[in-house]
């Protein structure tokens, strides 16, 4: 029910006792918040989610095949690694700064794949282990740079997109082009494992139990210490609506080869960085910083010290991404990581709904972004379009949603919620 | 909860400073800012400090609060000497700082607000804890915020005052700071402030208000410090003074712009204390 607060206050939960309160009680007062977020600019995840049925409307029509199990577990397979990019992108965003290097980074830690594993023959670990501890340091060289002198990130970032560049065609060498053994493991998890589909089923299983769960227990604590706790049904119907997703997803791309295992690396890598933007100290340091970084200085926040953690956290997601793309295309090259690497991880985190002001954004922006980006280089190429049409649409979507982000932004300033 | 907390104990008069600043200095380049400033603070007393714009009160209230680091001086916290090189150190002193700009994060909602840089619960946040303790403390403060899950930017000017008062509040200070906390408020949202201001003097909680408002000054202030081009300029206890006096002290002449006004209109009364 829409009504506002009529009983006595002694009656309602702690955080309803103001008259002034419009309360949305049950599923349909949980549709009627949602069109008022929406209506005064809380868009949320609202436009991407949009555009992602749009584009695969229009692309299901020009062709039958987009929506097919084959092409969607390509497409997935093709999100991981730009997507797990993009999920650095997404922490650096939040603090409101920008990080271009990331595909430089992610180039030398797919040379340093090529050269330690391919013709140094170290033990995979060990690789993988390097690769990402170079992408770390290069964060925290980043991160010092801009805590020490103030540089700009986006100048540092920018030398160092050139200077690692550099570094990634002096690591692979004269060739330029290191091969990766297909029979290897790191090739073989990135382009033939797939989940078994009662292993998928399970995982699913087991995400909705976390989500009905936590959603469970926070009601219980909530009763507890004496505030609202929302609808038990509508609880159940977000945890049934999440389990038949789920199902219809990991059923469909089973009847071709199922959920590939980087793909489920990289949705892991989405949900537990969520859970620390959102449950943690560190996660609540990185928003208020974003939203102001000197009320953040004076609540006793070490500022500093979250700038270097995430331009750390973005390079290491960056070097992560490199090995994925590098082990996927079976071959370390000083193509890897140029073009459009860098831009599709950036635009991802935007067009997903990372605001570029900082403070506002989510890790499953990242996800969502990255499925636009792939859905239409795939659906142009299907069409047999070159890439010249997928630079000119992809550029046309990210400025779209640049556009709706600042739109919402005013939107929300002229409701008082800036 | 904070306000229980500290037990409300109305010590004796004689009785030692909770903080006491000496002959504290801070330059700014070519600017010296500060020069010599000494100041006691007790408990159970409102301290207010009154100056010209630019006479260093913003200055010393961020020295105090770990903004900016005075160039010399002593600060002693209860009888001991300390630092104050950080926000943070400054917090664990026991000095909260409420500022004028309130240096309140607009994207985040109130409760996030009111526990920003101490959040309770160990390793995950405990939310509902501290949605909790956010009611509980803005009704003891009688404070009109609706929800505590809207973002802060979507407060009033005096509701944002409000949680940037109730934020100080939280972790059990001993001395509470308050730059210009009425500025920007009406005249009811006012009032509440001072009321505000008079409960933690009860509970032997040290104040020490920066504010421009003289009637504000002299309806709660048991002592006034002025300030006048960084340097100490008089200290009154705000019984045994007047409007005038004040206003001298900090002008630095009897005949001033303020004193020609109040001759020039008699019919304006001067407020009494």
């Amino acid at each position: 029910m829409t009504a506002t607060n009529t009983e006595t206050p002694a009656e309602r939960a702690a955080d309803q006792q103001d008259e002034r309160l419009i309360l949305d009680e049950g599923l349909g007062g949980a549709i009627r918040s949602f069109g008022r977020r929406v209506r005064v600019g809380n868009l949320g995840s609202l436009p991407v989610v949009i555009g992602l049925i749009v584009i695969w409307a229009v692309f299901q029509i020009l062709n039958p095949s987009f929506l097919s199990p084959d092409n969607l577990v390509n497409l997935s397979l093709q999100c991981a690694a730009v997507g797990t990019i993009a999920i650095g992108v997404v922490l650096v965003l939040l603090l409101g700064q920008i990080d271009l290097s990331i595909g430089s980074v992610s180039g030398v830690a797919s040379a340093v794949l090529g050269v330690t594993f391919a013709q140094w023959h170290w033990p995979i670990w060990l690789t993988i282990i390097a690769a990402l501890a170079l992408g770390a340091a290069i964060g925290l060289l980043y991160g010092l740079l801009f805590a020490r002198f103030g540089v700009p990130s986006f100048v540092i970032t920018l030398a160092g997109l050139l200077a690692f560049l550099g570094l990634q065609l002096w690591i692979l060498g004269p060739n330029g082009t290191i091969n990766l053994p297909f029979s290897s493991w790191v090739v073989q998890v990135a382009t033939s494992m797939f989940l078994p589909p009662w292993l998928a089923y399970t995982f699913s299983g087991i995400a909705v139990l976390v989500f009905l769960g936590s959603d469970w227990l926070r009601a219980r604590r909530r009763a507890r210490a004496g505030l609202s706790t929302g609808s038990r049904g509508l609880m159940l119907a977000k945890a049934a609506l999440l389990l038949v997703v789920l199902v219809a997803i990991v059923a469909y791309l089973a009847q071709d080869r199922g959920v590939g295992v980087t793909f489920l690396l990289f949705v892991m890598l989405v949900v537990i960085t969520n859970f620390f933007l959102t449950r943690t100290r560190w996660g609540r340091a990185v928003f208020a910083v974003g939203g102001s970084v000197e009320a953040a200085r004076r609540a006793g926040i070490k500022v500093n010290r979250i700038f270097i953690s995430v331009f750390i956290l973005c390079s290491a997601f960056a070097a992560l991404g490199g090995l994925l793309s590098a082990a996927r295309l079976t071959a370390a090259s000083n193509s890897s990581g140029t073009g459009d690497v860098n831009l599709n991880a950036i635009a991802a985190a935007v067009i997903g709904g990372t605001s570029l002001f900082g403070g506002r954004g989510s890790a499953w922006s990242a996800l969502l972004g990255i499925f636009v980006i792939q859905s239409i280089s795939s659906g142009l190429t299907l069409l047999s379009l070159d890439s010249s049409v997928r630079y000119m649409v992809t550029g046309a979507v990210l400025l779209l949603a640049v556009i709706i982000d600042s739109l919402s932004r005013r939107s929300r300033a002229s409701h008082g919620q800036a | 909860m904070t306000l229980e907390a500290t037990a409300p104990e109305q010590t004796a008069p004689a009785r030692e400073p909770v903080l006491s600043i000496k002959q504290i200095s801070k330059g700014f380049g070519a600017v010296q800012a500060l020069t010599d400033i000494e100041m006691d603070v007790y408990p159970g007393e409102v301290v207010a400090i009154v100056g010209d714009n630019g006479a260093g009160k913003s200055t010393l209230v961020k020295i105090l609060a770990g903004v900016h680091t005075a160039d010399s001086g002593q600060i002693f916290f209860d009888g001991r000497r300390v630092t104050i090189p950080t926000p943070a150190a400054s917090r664990e002193l026991g000095i909260a700082t409420v500022f004028q700009d309130l240096a309140l994060c607009d994207n985040l909602d109130v409760v996030s607000n009111l526990f920003l840089g101490r959040e309770l619960g160990s390793g995950t946040l405990d939310e509902e804890q501290m949605e909790q303790q956010s009611w509980t403390l803005l009704r003891q403060l009688s404070a009109k915020i609706p929800s505590v899950r809207i973002a802060v930017a979507s407060l009033s000017g005096g509701q944002r005052q409000t949680v940037a008062i109730a934020r100080s509040l939280i972790g059990d200070p001993k001395i509470v700071i308050l730059d210009e906390p009425t500025a920007a408020l009406g005249v009811a949202q006012t009032a509440e402030v001072l009321n505000l201001v008079e409960r933690l003097r009860e509970r032997g909680l040290g104040v020490v208000l920066i504010s421009h408002n003289m009637a504000d000054v002299q309806a709660v202030a048991d002592r006034v410090v002025v300030l006048r081009l960084g340097r100490n300029n008089g200290n009154f206890r705000v019984p045994d003074v007047s409007y005038e006096e004040i206003i001298a002290a900090i002008t630095g002449a009897t005949d001033n712009a303020v004193t020609r006004r109040a001759t020039a209109r008699p019919t304006q009364e001067v407020p009494e204390a």
